[in-house]
């Protein structure tokens, strides 16, 4: 399995960053990054990135299992991360989880029909201070009201 | 010397080497430190919070099992604190632990149910359901319950780190965590069980014990594993005179808690239903169940008039039988038959091995001296498949003492990944391949040589010319197959002084009489003479009893006593642990026939048999007391010059799945999936 020549050229720089015989240790960045290029983590990303990280395929796959921002089915479009852990719940993430499953229709993990949208209920994303917060892809978004996520949501769709 | 540190452990005053672990500083001091993922042998994983102890000054209790002692150190280990922790430690561990141990195949010996039992946890405050998965059966010999997993991790490490398999990891995380195996829904591995018994409590199980029995309705016969050379020590546990499970949990014998797929699972030939229980008879009608004093008597005659008339004898000897009946089998068949035709399928080149060996009293390697030695080199043999407890010797010795590992091998073997070398050879360029390490191997501090029948002969005194030329202490294994090669070839069951080998008595086409013992030379070869009258002793009616004109059923080496010789020299006492109805051990047969005969060859006994080895084999006169006990007591290379023997050497290139014609006995052996080799091909993983 290759990569996009951007992608190798990160891979290749990272190997590099970690003392030898410690390849291990790369496992999870190259995942994440992996996860991105091919859509989610699947049989044949598992056995490369084994490959390369010099462990056996099962090693790769516990790692898999342990982080849930890896997934082994390909997530909507947009992938709206919703925080309800303490400082968000204590603001409304609840709330705000609740609401972005009926405007989607879909549950925790689960991907809309059309491919587009994909929910999940999150731990902390380290942005308490601006609780409740949303991440959709890599983007935040701060001090977010059921109404806020609506137009959000509305938007995204409208822009397709 | 390490540096010392003092420390107090329970108001003791105790000196130990700084660095080392609390726990064992403790263990060592007689003070038990209750643990569930510690174990010696693997790498620490401090999961299981069961070994908290106080140490002073230290705000929060500490992991015993990671924690290194340090000068000044003051410890608690049976506080009330600590006490209060363990409790609560296993109130966690039983969240989700279904209460099955009335059914479960652990209880009774369980790590889980002891600490609870001494710490108790009788009460949970968990309102919540537990959380349940129902069980699975990952190949037939492993099954997993993973609600009675404790994630201890001593399967995935004992399976990663001490098999060099890797097939065991852990899925998922939190409360939903969960021993997978590699293949997703099924094992893909050596199934050595070693994950089911180093787990403390009963969430792997066992497909040949599950549900069998009680632990405390068994008794346990500590023996010697009688598939291939390396001489396992194998604890049977016996029900009624029927085997349900081996292993060596209580880690006597050489190989630690080692055994592989055969030594704990394949003691199932006994009672495969195609064993022999009456002797036979050859008639037009085919083989016909005789009497044993018939049998005996029409084969003490036939031995008799066939010595009277100055006929032809062969003898073939076996791999498996005990050193007392091989002994006594060369005697009988040069005292009481007057032959000296009498051989056995010989696996190893040990005559020139013992031949080019003479006068180096030290070049032995023991079992233990694989795991201490400084450098490893392996020639011409896949240990992981033919010798499976030197592999696991060779991967502890590097795990544990980081040792140096040379693989000089045609394919890629499980040692490539502990080998500083691995040198790829054509069969029969295994010399060059190992001439091309002598610089490394000289600067080795000391070296054992390990080698397969690639190297006989010639080669072989080349080989030990070249561990002579590194100067450097040099110990020598040269690999045999069976539970008793070695033995068979110390007692003598070898066509010295001019007898003929397995080979040209069956191209005699003169031969009077064919003696079997344990043996199937006939499977792959025809009998010559067509007169001979062929005896057979074994367990199943092989190839060569079925030609036999007259069959007896002998014991396994499960159902006799007497001793047997490992790959390394080390001499191991078998212990009986079930019988079959109908058989006798070949020793018995021995002696009936020499009594019917009416020869004098000494009292059949094993023990009496025994003594007159130590006093007349050369080499055997091993300490008494190592082998009553049930240890293994290493012999003398022979050192004096060793005659060439006529006759060819092959290794059988058993696989770990396979074990002579036994295996095929073995339901075991033959249900699992793994083919003969194919886990180690590819990239040598
Ligand atoms: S049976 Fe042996 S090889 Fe298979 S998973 Fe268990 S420990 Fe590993
Ligand atoms: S299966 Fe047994 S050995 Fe493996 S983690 Fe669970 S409790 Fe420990
Ligand atoms: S390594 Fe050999 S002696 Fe040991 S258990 Fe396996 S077959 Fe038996
Ligand atoms: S034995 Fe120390 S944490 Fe498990």
């Amino acid at each position: 399995m290759t990569f996009s020549p951007q992608l190798e050229e990160i891979f290749a720089k990272m190997l590099q960053q970690y003392p030898e015989g410690r390849t291990r240790s790369a496992v999870v960045p190259m995942l994440i990054y992996a996860q991105d290029e091919v859509g989610s983590v699947n049989r044949e990303l598992i056995e490369e990135v084994a490959r390369r990280c010099k462990v056996t395929p099962l090693q790769v796959d516990e790692v898999v299992g342990y982080y849930s921002m890896l997934h082994r089915k390909p997530m909507g479009k947009y992938h709206v991360q919703v925080c309800t852990n303490i400082s968000c719940l204590l603001v409304g993430g609840e709330e705000l989880y609740e609401s972005a499953k009926k405007k989607l229709g879909i549950g925790h993990k689960q991907v809309t029909a059309d491919g587009q949208f994909s929910l999940e209920e999150v731990e902390c994303m380290g942005a308490c201070s601006w609780a409740p917060a949303v991440e959709i892809n890599y983007d935040f978004h701060h001090f977010v009201t059921p109404e806020k996520l609506n137009q959000l949501i509305d938007s995204l769709k409208r822009a397709q | 010397m390490a540096e010392l540190v003092k420390l107090n452990i329970n108001g003791r005053e105790i000196q130990a080497e700084k660095g080392a672990l609390l726990i064992e500083v403790a263990r060592q001091n007689g003070i038990e430190v209750p643990a569930f993922c510690y174990h010696e042998d693997y790498t620490l994983q401090a999961a299981c919070r069961m070994c908290l102890v106080e140490i002073e000054k230290t705000p929060k209790l500490q992991v015993g099992c990671t924690t290194p002692v340090a000068e000044g150190m003051v410890v608690h280990t049976e506080s009330d604190v600590v006490k209060k922790a363990r409790k609560g430690t296993l109130e966690f561990l039983l969240t989700n632990h279904p209460l099955d141990c009335p059914v479960c195949d652990k209880g009774g010996e369980c790590e889980l149910q002891d600490m609870v039992f001494r710490y108790g946890a009788g009460e949970s405050r968990f309102v919540e359901r537990k959380h349940h998965v129902d069980e699975k059966q990952w190949s037939p010999v492993v099954f997993f319950d993973a609600p009675r997993c404790i994630l201890c991790y001593r399967c995935v490490r004992a399976c990663n780190e001490g098999m060099g398999v890797g097939a065991l990891g852990i899925g998922n995380r939190g409360v939903i965590s969960e021993i997978v195996p590699n293949q997703g829904d099924h094992l893909e591995c050596d199934e050595c069980g070693a994950c089911i018994d180093i787990c403390p409590v009963g969430a792997l199980t066992s497909g040949s014990y599950r549900y069998q029995t009680r632990p405390w309705e068994m008794d346990h016969v500590g023996t010697i594993c009688t598939h291939c050379a390396d001489g396992c020590k194998t604890t049977l546990g016996v029900r009624v005179d029927k085997i349900v499970r081996g292993n060596n949990r209580d880690r006597s014998g050489i190989n630690n808690e080692f055994l592989c797929v055969k030594g704990r699972y394949a003691f199932d030939f006994v009672e495969h239903p195609e064993r022999l229980q009456s002797p036979m008879l050859k008639t037009a009608k085919g083989h016909e169940p005789i009497s044993w004093s018939k049998a005996i008597s029409l084969i003490a005659n036939k031995f008799g008039e066939t010595v009277l008339a100055g006929g032809k004898f062969g003898v073939v000897g076996s791999n498996h039988t005990t050193n007392e009946e091989n002994f006594f089998l060369a005697k009988f068949a040069r005292e009481g038959l007057g032959t000296k035709n009498i051989d056995h399928h010989r696996t190893g080149d040990l005559a020139t091995f013992f031949d080019a060996l003479s006068g180096k009293p030290d070049s032995l390697a023991s079992s233990g001296d694989l795991y201490n030695v400084k450098a490893v080199l392996v020639v011409g043999s896949d240990l992981a498949q033919q010798h499976p407890f030197l592999s696991f010797q060779i991967r502890a010795n590097f795990r544990h003492h980081n040792a140096h590992v040379y693989a000089v091998t045609s394919g890629p073997v499980r040692e490539d990944n502990q080998a500083i070398a691995s040198v790829r050879v054509q069969k029969g360029g295994e010399l060059a391949g190992v001439e091309s390490q002598r610089d490394k191997l000289k600067a080795e501090v000391n070296l054992v040589i390990v080698f397969g029948d690639a190297i006989q002969g010639d080669a072989l005194r080349k080989l030990v010319a070249f561990g002579d030329s590194l100067g450097i202490p040099v110990k020598y294994v040269c690999l045999v197959d069976y539970s008793n090669s070695r033995g068979a070839f110390d007692m003598g069951v070898l066509p010295r002084d001019g007898g003929l080998s397995r080979e040209q008595v069956l191209a005699a086409a003169d031969l009077d009489v064919l003696w079997v013992v344990g043996a199937n030379p006939l499977k792959n070869a025809a009998l010559a003479s067509k007169k001979a009258f062929v005896v057979v002793q074994d367990l199943f009616l092989s190839e060569t009893a079925q030609q036999a004109d007259i069959v007896l059923p002998a014991a396994s080496a499960y159902e006799k006593s007497g001793t047997v010789t490992n790959v390394c020299g080390e001499v191991q006492k078998l212990k009986a642990a079930a019988k079959v109805m109908g058989t006798k051990t070949d020793l018995e047969i021995f002696g009936l026939l020499a009594k019917e005969m009416g020869l004098n060859l000494g009292i059949w006994l094993p023990d009496k048999v025994f003594e007159e080895i130590r006093k007349t084999v050369h080499g055997y006169n091993v300490p008494l007391p190592i082998v009553a006990t049930g240890g293994a007591a290493p012999t003398m290379p022979l050192n004096g010059r060793v005659a060439a023997l006529p006759g060819s050497i092959a290794s059988a290139n058993d696989t770990l799945f396979t074990s002579g014609s036994l295996s095929k006995y073995s339901n075991v052996l033959n249900a699992v999936m793994e083919s003969p080799g194919k886990l180690y091909g590819g990239e040598g993983k």
